[in-house]
């Protein structure tokens, strides 16, 4: 286990600094002399301080010399700096972090357990009325633009019903503080979450079912069945343990998905996150700070991806070291 | 042949999906020509609620724009978008999983790391960041797009590729002494379709609403209208005015609900035992 | 006949769901399960045999429509049972044992917790009296090391020690009838004797009444007491089963048991002073698989030092297990993989040292006839073409190679319209057929052919192995003939070779092999062929 841990360790950072590079280059393809679209950036274009910021960021040095520095930047953890902001982007990032990661787990945590239920239900009873239920509605919370149920949430629950806050993390200026503060932002990430979680719970739900479907015809399913083991248990120990295993996986492949989701959703419901910074750095057109957030985001995909890998191996004792 | 069409139209889901299909085609093709009028003009006072003034049945926007002519319009960008970039990334995934998969070695590895690396960056975050930075343009965004998706079409392609390259009728080929090439064009690729055909039209769906998403967070092409920048634009109002944004996103939710029934009919159509069987 | 049945399955009739091949899987058959007892059930693929199995557990897909008859247990009529009822009884009256124990067994549980399941299910012993009696039972069905075996998952044990983990799973609750539904089938044929020993062993400790479902008359002989044969669904001969092997009655079983090749190779000519058709020198494949950053690398040397040559004209067998690396061989001689080192010869070509349009040249000097009729052919492609792609690809007219194709599908014995149809229309053996057509289309002086007949019924085998024999004398072809069968071998080589773990370690002339055999592996082999009184009676 530990060698495997080191081993899929080992092949992320290729991949980080892999996107890293990707990054750089990216920064080259920004329209127009970097050095002059800084200067745009803090508000001055004359020629002294274009060549000063040359200078200073290395623009005069020959490409591999600046991949460096830019690669050696990261690794130290310095994303560049952010002259709209007149921050550092790690900074600027760092503040909002823990605002997504708060989001995202919440979405998914909640569409894994109701989507895996829901699965389970429709591919339990089959053709029934309750299976088509199921069925129709997973297709089209799958079909749904996330960014367009979100204001639909908002206009039903907020506008119309005045349910629940559709706007922020907290209440502004109530400065609650303990448990009320807990409530507080529990109530503003309801919406969100639950919003930005329809999609994946429509797609665990059916692959969920559609695997439960396959596995059932295996024939240890059978071998289940001859031993006299009721119905439950063989659905709960046989047929969903062997299920879940493409769900695991899918849920892995669409960690990109999540962060992307987490982009629309922060910005619907302003939501203080990484997502929402993106949508701002492309408002005021911040490349630092668009590229900083962007290195992010897939580094949380990786670790995403080497969760569930590790699930994955601790679920299925077929895994042993190849892949 | 005649049998898959069968399948296929005795699949519910597929024949929904594909009248609505149908219609969004026709609509993007002939709607254009009912409503001359571009749906940039200002055609009425602002604001306008649905089904109130005759010849404006889904009111007007912030501007006094026919949202009517903007859905209208706005099917011709999605779909286009959908399809052209889906074509685009199945240029390059095919044969990109086909020489993978069929020559592997260091070649093949080299090209999967590649694949690999394009599917562990974050989809949407790369295409957000592409379009910004290519500027938006109808261009930028179907190359966004396309960069984006065409790595599961590799994977796919490379996985029916490794295991139809063992297949005995394959190695009866390379016996019989065939070339590389008919190899994969005859004996290959033909056995790998179905399941292409059926990611194809889960992609088109899947370009929709990242165009749309695009769109709505302000990296739409600036001369086209498309639906998801309409959502974007009545997101601000959607107190005053609701109809702004509800409409836009049915038509979304109705094409992207489309292709993935046509989807699921063609992969039914494709492997029907999975239906017969029973307990 | 002395003791009185335990089940009598009594005029069952199953219908199938509407639009398959026929109405009835099973027909108005009836026979009984006696304690003590194995009763062999035999038919070819299709003839309704599993069903019977299915029906005895109340397993039967929902399609299936009880339609009449009677299956008659302790008083009470199975057919009838509910589903609380059928939970009482499987495992602990009635159990089974598969075909195929990989898929069989759930590969993310322990073979323990497996086995323990079966208490559980009828809520006998606490769990650690389950882990107990697990252990014991694994020791019982002579698992190799079973404090380990108890803790492994499916994927850790051999093909052998999983079937010989679903027996001791079967025999848990003691049941009084196991129903085996095929269960050597998949096995090696040292394994498959050492299984079906088992099962007698058991059967008869426990007195219990077998099932045992097979299509394989050599196995038959070796362990059935009664013997019932089906068709298409209907019982057409049951009896003792010295009756059924000595007298059988209906024309069917006498042809089923004529279609089992005899272990006696028939007197072949001598094939002296022959030019060489092939020579195999040194061969030598290792697969390297894994070997990453942190992975250890797995080695399976597949041939080590192979030599052998074919004479023009001559026959010769390749005979293994599987994982013996015949099949790689096979393959190393078609070039359909690179040899690490060796030499395979045609004539005077040096087959292996030739490479790009040089080796597709050559290529169709050697042909190939492949195992699985199912995945031999391309689906997409009609037979015509499939047949003459090849000569095409070397330039031959189209027009031309059409026509050689017609007369081919007629050399192989079918008919001209074939050309314009699709693979699935036809039959297994038919499209056998079709891929020797496809072979000798290009004109070869050798043919390879791997485990050729094996997924053929054993009438159909019998036919295609004439049809062999009989094209290689017309056209005077060489013949590589590789297969795990002793028996098809004996009928059909000139000389055999046989592989163990990659190495040639007995080659000789069929006869002489047969009859003294030199190498402890090859005796093994021999001794593990069932069906010894077939075998006499043929002889």
């Amino acid at each position: 286990m530990p060698a495997f841990i080191a081993q899929r360790l080992a092949k992320a950072v290729v991949v980080l600094l892999a996107i890293v590079v990707f990054n750089f280059m990216l920064i080259r393809m920004a329209p127009g002399d970097p050095a002059m679209v800084m200067a745009g950036e803090a508000g001055a274009s004359d020629q002294i301080f274009v060549t000063q910021l040359r200078e200073k960021f290395g623009l005069d040095q020959p490409l591999p010399v600046q991949l460096y520095r830019y690669v050696k930047g990261i690794v130290t953890l310095d994303l560049g700096f952010s002259f709209r902001q007149q921050m550092p982007v790690a900074k600027l990032i760092a503040e909002r972090l823990p605002a997504t990661l708060l989001l995202t787990v919440t979405a998914f945590v909640i569409s894994l357990l109701i989507g895996v239920l829901f699965g389970t239900l429709a591919a339990r009873f089959a053709g029934t009325w309750a299976d088509t239920a199921i069925t129709i509605l997973a297709l089209i919370f799958y079909a749904t633009p996330l960014f367009w149920v979100a204001l639909m949430a908002i206009l039903l629950f907020s506008v119309s019903m005045d349910w629940l806050p559709s706007f922020g993390y907290e209440t502004v200026g109530a400065n609650y503080t303990g448990f009320a503060h807990v409530l507080d932002v529990g109530a503003h990430l309801i919406l969100p979450a639950t919003t930005m979680g329809l999609f994946f719970m429509a797609t665990y739900a059916r692959m969920t079912r559609a695997s439960m479907l396959e596995v059932k015809r295996h024939d240890f399913v059978k071998t289940a069945r001859a031993k006299g083991l009721r119905d439950a248990v063989i659905q709960r120990r046989h047929v969903l343990r062997n299920a879940l295993l493409p769900v695991v996986t899918l849920a892995g492949l669409q960690a990109g998905t999540l962060v992307g989701g987490a982009v629309l959703t922060e910005t619907v419901f302003a939501w203080p996150g990484i997502g929402r910074l993106m949508y701002e750095a492309l408002l005021q057109r911040d490349y630092n700070l668009l590229l900083g957030v962007f290195v992010v985001c897939s580094a949380m995909v990786l670790a995403f991806n080497l969760i569930t890998d590790l699930i994955y191996r601790a679920v299925d004792p077929r895994i042993e070291f190849a892949s | 042949m005649s049998k898959f069409w069968r399948t296929m139209l005795r699949n519910p889901g597929g024949v929904i999906g594909v009248t609505i299909l149908v219609l969004a085609i026709a609509i993007a093709i002939f709607g254009p020509l009912l409503f001359p009028t571009s749906p940039w003009r200002m055609v009425q006072r602002p604001f306008l609620p649905p089904f109130t003034v005759p010849g404006l049945p889904l009111g007007t926007d912030a501007l006094g724009r026919d949202v009517l002519a903007g859905i209208i319009y706005g099917a011709r960008v999605s779909l286009l978008v959908g399809l052209v970039s889906t074509m685009a990334a199945l240029a390059v995934g095919i044969p990109v999983g086909a020489l993978a998969g069929y020559f592997g070695g260091k070649v093949g590895d080299a090209l999967m790391r590649f694949t690999e690396f394009f599917q562990t960056v974050p989809s949407f975050a790369l295409a957000i960041v592409l379009v910004a930075i290519l500027q938006p343009s109808i261009v930028s965004i179907v190359l966004a797009i396309a960069i984006v998706s065409w790595p599961p079409v590799a994977r796919l392609v490379r996985g029916e590729v490794l295991s139809l390259r063992t297949r005995e009728y394959v190695q009866a080929a390379i016996v019989t002494g065939q070339s590389h090439s008919w190899i994969i064009w005859r004996e290959i690729l033909p056995n790998a379709l179905s399941p292409v055909i059926v990611l194809a039209s889960l992609m088109v769906a899947t370009a929709i609403l990242l165009e749309s998403s695009l769109s709505f967070l302000g990296l739409g092409d600036p001369n086209l209208m498309s639906w998801g920048y309409m959502v974007g634009a009545g997101r601000t109002v959607i107190r005053q005015a609701w109809w702004i944004t509800l409409f836009p996103g049915i038509a979304i939710l109705l094409s992207v609900l489309a292709l993935n029934l046509i989807g699921e009919g063609l992969n039914d159509a494709f492997n029907p035992r999975l239906h017969k069987e029973g307990r | 006949m002395s003791a009185s049945p335990v089940v009598s399955i009594k005029n069952l009739k199953l219908a199938l769901p509407s639009g398959s091949d026929r109405p009835y899987a099973v027909d108005g058959i009836s026979f009984d399960l006696v304690p003590g007892k194995i009763l062999c059930v035999v038919g070819e693929s299709g003839s309704g045999k599993s069903m019977c199995a299915h029906a005895l557990l109340g397993l039967l897909p929902d399609t299936i429509i009880r339609e009449a008859g009677e299956i008659a247990y302790d008083g009470r009529n199975l057919l009838t049972l509910d589903d609380t009822g059928w939970l009482a009884l499987r495992g602990r009256h009635i159990a089974i044992v598969f075909q195929e124990p990989m898929t069989a067994l759930n590969p993310l549980m322990r073979i323990g917790d497996q086995i323990a399941e079966m208490f559980e299910a009828h809520n006998l012993l606490t769990p650690r009296q389950r882990k107990q009696k697990a252990l014991q039972l694994l020791h019982e069905v002579g698992l190799p090391e079973p404090e380990r075996s108890v803790r492994a998952y499916p994927h850790q044990l051999s093909g052998g020690q999983r079937q010989r983990a679903m027996i001791a799973m079967a025999l848990a609750l003691e049941p009084t009838i196991l129903v085996a539904d095929e269960p050597t089938t998949a096995l090696d044929v040292t394994t498959q004797a050492q299984i079906l020993e088992l099962i007698r062993d058991l059967q008869r400790r426990r007195n219990m009444a077998v099932m045992f479902i097979t299509h394989d008359f050599g196995v038959v002989s070796d362990i059935a007491d009664r013997v019932v044969v089906l068709q298409h669904g209907k019982v057409v001969e049951q009896g003792a089963a010295d009756d059924v092997f000595w007298r059988p009655q209906h024309p069917y079983t006498c042809a089923l048991l004529a279609a089992v090749p005899s272990m006696q190779p028939p007197p072949r000519a001598p094939l002296a002073d022959r030019a060489r058709a092939v020579e195999v020198v040194g061969l030598d494949k290792t697969y390297v698989s894994g070997g990453g950053w942190f992975q250890p690398e797995r080695r399976v040397q597949a041939a080590k030092q192979v030599n052998f040559d074919i004479l023009q004209g001559e026959t010769v067998g390749l005979v293994g297990e599987s994982g013996s690396g015949k099949s790689s061989v096979a393959r190393l001689v078609m070039r359909l993989i690179e040899p690490d080192q060796g030499t395979v010869r045609l004539g005077d070509t040096d087959f292996t040292r030739i490479a790009g349009k040089a080796l597709r040249r050559e290529r169709s000097r050697i042909q190939m006839i492949f195992q699985d009729p199912f995945a031999s052919l391309n689906p997409r492609r009609k037979v015509g073409n499939i047949i003459a792609d090849g000569p095409i690809a070397h330039g031959t007219d189209p027009a031309v190679a059409r026509q050689r194709a017609t007369e081919l599908l007629g050399l192989v014995g079918l008919n001209a319209s074939a050309m314009e149809r699709y693979p699935h229309e036809f039959s297994g053996g038919q499209r056998q057929r079709i891929g020797i057509a496809r072979a000798l289309a290009l004109e070869p002086e050798i043919i390879v052919a791997d485990e050729a007949v094996s997924a053929l019924d054993v009438s159909v085998q019998a036919q295609v192995l004439n049809l062999l024999e009989d094209l290689k004398a017309r056209l005077g072809l060489s013949m590589l003939f590789i297969t795990h069968d002793l028996r098809v071998a004996a009928q059909i080589c000139d000389r055999i070779a046989v592989m163990q773990r990659g190495a040639i370690v007995e080659l000789k002339p069929t006869a002489a092999l047969f009859s003294a055999p030199e190498h402890p592996y090859t005796r093994e082999l021999l001794a593990a062929v069932p069906g010894k009184i077939s075998s006499s009676r043929a002889a």
